[in-house]
């Protein structure tokens, strides 16, 4: 049966690059993916392409593709990644100016394009958020971004019209590999049942070494062998929508049904109804097994009908917000961190500073957790060493900074020892999200050669 | 015994939702697993964390529950004030729960 070799080159958009080079040189390869756009990245990347018109993609993607494309041209590899991200047509001809520098010669690059729905924004005002359930409109901030999540349907094209290279913008996850299945396989983008096993392939290289032992380790229950050199993933995927998950033999990590089972329900909500553009699909009745060390099979994905609408992220300036820290050791730690709350927060109202929303953690007692930690009071002693964190979301920036102060004020007018304040005031890029009817989306592929 | 001693867990976010599996890392606790963690005992372990609901799926063929929590990230991955805006870490609270045997 026909079978295709996809790698997991990237999990993040600044993941590392020597496991996917290893995976190229020696996993016999047909494609390899880098997924790396988180939720808020394309809103960012908007920002950086207002400031320059060629920017706006992947800040990686020079450093990548000097290093990859001569062993995808040697090996005959071909590339799917997202790192386009805001402006997939200058990262193509960015990629095309690499391969000349290179002397590469006879490489297709193609830039998927549709996603950017930015300049028609105000035809969707009245679309409801899923977040607030407001009427975009109503949206507090300057929106700034605005991308569809695209299917496979683009990556498909350019394939069919012999692209090496294929980048896009802000495509769904999996569709990075549903892509090159649909191509190599014909098979029709309406057969569900084979999209939705596409689609969990997908799902499983995208976060590169999270189904190889990567985020696994948990000393003693789950160990991990030579985690620090963790392999990127290899996806074999047969025409009948088999998937096998395995990794390098000299790579570090790890392939067993305990990796895959993690990394098949990671952020899916309803396993029996995962929706993407492509497919809704279904996990509930997904099995795993050992097949050999190292390599999982995977079978029982299934799919239905799409739902017809695309997910899109609206980015918009929300807030400011400051984070500033400060240090107390020994014993009376927990106890002298408390005196410094206590002391920020009266200054905070005394001083009447403005703020949205005000958060005080004590990291090592209950950051993570929040008040679900062991209460300490009365045993504060037990603490070695206490972090007083305060965050607070603010509309300017000055307000953010005033916060900050009253933090580095402890200094001199807090309580003894304390050390270490670092502080932070970022502005907030935030995330909204509608649902609009594919009917109103086109997507096109252009192409730059050498 | 605590939960970690017989399954695992990890947590994804998707804006202001919070989604942690858990797995059995033997089948023959999968019974009790799913008997003793429930919505509702996870609703009440979260009560300080998650503000929205706890759903949960059963996925047997994988010896697996998924918890969907809504409301459970201060706002969201880009706007929490949280250390921890992914939530990253629940999954380990999550394993912290005492089984009554």
């Amino acid at each position: 049966m026909k079978k295709i070799r996809i790698g997991g080159g990237a999990g993040y958009s600044g993941d590392r690059i020597e496991p996917a080079l290893e995976i190229m040189k020696k996993g016999d390869l047909d494609y390899i993916i880098f997924e790396c756009l988180a939720e808020r990245t394309i809103a960012l990347a908007q920002q950086q392409k207002l400031a320059d018109p060629d920017k706006g993609f992947n800040e990686l993607l020079e450093y990548r593709m000097e290093k990859v494309l001569p062993i995808c041209t040697e090996k005959k590899i071909k590339v799917i990644t997202n790192m386009g991200a805001a402006n997939p047509v200058s990262g193509a001809r960015l990629v095309k100016d690499i391969a000349v520098l290179l002397g590469i010669k006879n490489l297709k690059i193609a830039a998927v394009l549709g996603d950017d729905i930015f300049s028609v924004i105000d035809d969707y005002k009245d679309f409801t958020t899923l977040e607030y359930g407001n009427k975009l409109s109503e949206i507090n901030g300057q929106i700034i971004s605005a991308n569809v999540y695209l299917g496979a349907e683009g990556i498909q094209q350019a394939l069919q019209n012999g692209a090496d290279i294929v980048i896009t913008g802000r495509v769904t996850d999996p569709s990075l590999v549903i892509g090159p299945l649909l191509y190599e396989f014909g098979w029709e983008i309406d057969d569900y049942d084979l999209l939705g096993k596409a689609t969990l392939a997908g799902h499983l290289l995208e976060c590169g070494a999270q189904v190889t032992g990567g985020y696994f380790a948990e000393p003693g229950y789950k160990d991990v062998p030579d985690l620090w050199n963790v392999g990127f993933p290899i996806g074999e995927v047969y025409e009948n929508g088999d998937i096998i998950i395995t990794k390098l033999t000299g790579a570090g990590g790890k392939v067993t049904t305990g990796t895959v089972k993690e990394q098949i329900l990671y952020e899916i909500h309803d396993p029996s109804n995962y929706m993407t553009p492509d497919v809704n699909a279904d996990f509930s009745q997904v099995t795993v097994k050992e097949i050999e060390p190292d390599k999982v099979l995977i079978t029982g994905a299934t799919g239905r009908e799409k739902s017809g609408y695309y997910k899109t992220s609206i980015g918009y300036k929300d807030c400011y917000i400051v984070e500033a820290e400060i240090s107390y050791g020994g014993s009376g730690a927990f106890e002298k961190a408390k005196l410094a709350c206590d002391i920020v927060e009266k200054r905070i109202r005394h001083t009447d500073l403005s703020f949205q929303e005000l958060k005080i953690d004590y990291i090592g007692v209950n950051s993570l957790f929040f008040s679900s930690a062991p209460d300490l009071s009365g045993k504060g002693s037990s603490c070695n060493e206490v972090r007083l964190r305060v965050a607070g979301r603010t509309k300017l920036k000055e307000e953010g900074i005033m916060i900050g102060n009253e933090v580095e004020a402890l200094y001199t007018n807090g309580p003894a020892g304390g050390g270490g304040v670092r502080i932070n005031v970022n502005e907030i890029v935030s995330i909204a999200s509608i649902l609009i009817p594919i009917k109103d989306i086109e997507t096109h592929v252009i192409f730059e050669e050498v | 015994m605590k939960l970690r001693e017989i399954a695992h867990s990890r947590t994804g976010d998707k804006g202001n939702i919070s989604n942690i599996s858990l797995i059995v890392y033997n089948m023959d606790d999968y019974e009790l697993v799913k008997e003793q963690i429930t919505a509702i005992k996870v609703e009440e372990w979260f009560q300080n964390v998650v503000k929205g609901e706890v759903i949960r799926y059963e996925i047997p063929s994988l010896g697996a529950l998924n918890f969907v929590m809504t409301n459970a990230l201060g706002g969201g991955v880009t706007r929490s004030l949280s250390l921890d805006r992914h939530g990253k870490s629940l999954s380990s609270f999550l394993l912290e729960i005492e089984l009554t045997t």
